[in-house]
């Protein structure tokens, strides 16, 4: 009965393991054709579902669609020759839901950043404990509303205000990265207060004895020895913010084009997924997988460089 | 001029906490208003078909306790093994994995089943979404029992041993007793957060607008629902959305609040 209860608790933990490998394995298949045929020349292409002429075709009409670009991944389609009984390809490349995923986030980051650093300051030092377990739980729950009540809110009340003030489309890369960074608020306000909380009383109550204000304590004492925690709950949060779906999708505008300004609608990974799953199949379906591995990558490197640089000591 | 600046820094970080507070408001009275107009009674009589919302939320309820019934187990026994068996890289490395598993991208392990557990077997159903939300919920639960277990001192597990138990039976009836509440906590949380999971339901379990309690084929769920119903353009079908995220948000919050309340009174 030991031996099989250990067991058992052993295989469970190696489940997540399994699982890991398991992701990584079934998204790169699942992603082969795409990568074959695309390479990593579909981390810089900007074109999405966008049907060209293959050279080998004897249809002289459809080789007007062309344009310079296009001629470029021509070339390499003509490497493959699993296409030859096909006149036309469909090239699927990565670029706007990487920029669009990454300009997203940063956003949310530069917005979020400062609100979150006011709210731990607030709740770690200022507060009285009453006041500081009050927000401390209001903020706590707002972290657990679900994602897609953000995303709704953000497109039916949010948007629109921002619109107002700052122009351009209420779908847009600046309400996206903004109500994002609504989202991300919480858990980054959580996890820093949490990181400067572990700051020795012993410590700040020296810096006061000398005359210390609030502002030199928190400075001067607080943040140099919560440093390493915070940037690492910030590289957290990033990393949480960069694969969001829901509250991403109603706001960014799913549309495959580079956003030229802020105010521009344009995609993110997630939601290319979230969006676009459904009517794939066969290289566009591959596409999509390789972008998901591309996010798993992205957002593995991320939490492991916060981890294991940065919040080995600061308990989550 | 010190005196100043520290003024300066205190009111900004004020007006940082009231902003917090005051986005949480805002989503909270929208939601309460929204959703108090449109719902009804016959919300939950009727199924979407019908324009009522039944059939989401027992379906929605379904995925979520089956992936408990997965996702707990198997959670609890990889937390106790990492804390009770092995103390060594392993574990180590089964820690910190699960860890970084807990902020993986949700629409990335709905692809993963997606591709293993949907594609295979010819379209969405309800086994898929079970699959995705346990797999977010592992790692949460691991998390929990493995800090629970850390605080259980060491003196119970050994005045057990002491008496002759073996070590499961140690594990089982002293040491799971002694940090319960804490793990129930860990439980209800990691329940709250897949219960309004949408992105790895998307693809796997889809949604429904009958009542099925089928889970061979695509299974209703409250949250893709909302996301289908609130990208309409009818302002019914919006109402009703709003009315499920109402429902839906309740839910989540009651749920958070009562593993809240309970380890508060533990802590007394």
């Amino acid at each position: 009965m030991e031996k099989i209860f250990q067991r058992l608790s052993f295989s469970s933990a190696s489940l997540v393991l399994l699982l890991l490998i398991g992701i990584f394995t079934t998204l790169f298949i699942a992603a082969k054709p795409a990568i074959n045929e695309f390479g990593i020349h579909f981390l810089v292409d900007p074109t999405w579902n966008k049907e060209v002429a293959v050279e080998a075709s004897d249809t002289t009409t459809s080789k007007s669609v062309k344009n310079n670009t296009i001629m470029d991944e021509n070339d390499i389609m003509l490497d493959e020759d699993d296409e030859d009984s096909l006149n036309t390809i469909t090239i699927y490349g990565g670029l706007v839901p990487i920029v669009g995923t990454i300009l997203s986030t940063l956003i949310a980051l530069a917005f979020a950043l400062p609100i979150a650093m006011g709210i731990a300051v607030f709740l770690a030092e200022m507060a009285s404990e009453t006041i500081s377990k009050f927000v401390g739980m209001a903020i706590e729950l707002l972290a657990a509303i679900p994602s897609i009540i953000f995303g709704m809110w953000g497109l039916y009340y949010f948007a629109p205000i921002i619109a107002d003030t700052f122009g351009g489309y209420q779908v847009s890369l600046l309400t996206a990265g903004l109500v994002l960074g609504v989202m991300i608020l919480p858990f980054m306000a959580a996890i820093t207060r949490d990181s400067m909380n572990t700051t020795p009383d012993v410590l700040k109550e020296s810096a006061y004895a000398l005359g210390a204000t609030k502002f030199e304590v928190v400075k001067d004492v607080i943040f140099p020895y919560s440093k390493v925690g915070i940037i690492g709950s910030i590289i957290l949060a990033l990393g949480r913010a960069l694969g969001e779906t829901m509250a991403v999708a109603f706001l960014i505008g799913a549309v495959y084009s580079l956003p030229e300004k802020i105010t521009d609608p344009t995609i993110s990974i997630p939601v290319a997924m979230a969006v676009n799953f459904g009517e794939a199949s066969g290289l566009g379906e591959s596409a999509l997988f390789y972008l998901g591995l591309i996010l798993f990558v992205m957002s593995f490197i991320i939490i492991s460089f916060a981890k294991f640089y940065f919040l080995k000591k600061v308990k989550l | 001029m010190r005196l100043l600046l520290n003024k300066v820094f205190l009111m900004l970080s004020m007006f940082a906490a009231l902003l917090g507070l005051g986005f949480l408001g805002w989503i909270l009275a929208t939601l309460f208003l929204e959703g108090v107009s449109s719902l009804h009674f016959s919300l939950f009589v009727k199924d979407l078909v019908d324009g009522g919302l039944r059939n989401l939320i027992v379906g929605q309820l379904i995925l979520a306790l089956c992936a408990g019934a997965l996702g707990i187990p198997l959670g609890m026994l990889a937390g106790i093994y990492i804390r009770e068996y092995d103390s060594g890289k392993y574990a180590e490395l089964i820690r910190d994995l699960s860890d970084i598993m807990m902020s993986a991208p949700s629409i990335v392990i709905g692809a993963f089943v997606y591709a293993i557990a949907v594609a295979p077997f010819g379209g969405a159903n309800g086994f898929a979404g079970i699959i995705a939300l346990s797999i977010m919920m592992i790692p949460i639960i691991i998390n929990t029992t493995d800090s629970m277990l850390s605080l259980v001192p060491k003196e119970l597990r050994e005045a057990g041993i002491a008496l002759g138990a073996s070590k499961y039976r140690v594990i089982l009836d002293i040491v799971i007793k002694a940090a319960k509440v804490g793990i129930m906590t860990g439980i209800l949380l990691a329940f709250a957060r897949i219960a309004g999971e949408t992105a790895p339901l998307l693809f796997t379990s889809e949604t429904s607008n009958y009542f099925s309690l089928d889970l061979r084929e695509s299974f209703p769920s409250l949250t893709v629902s909302i996301y289908n119903l609130a990208n309409e353009p009818e302002k019914s079908s919006r109402d009703l959305a709003w009315a499920a995220s109402f429902i839906l948000t309740i839910m989540v919050l009651v749920i958070n609040l009562v593993g809240r309340y309970i380890t508060r009174n533990k802590h007394k």
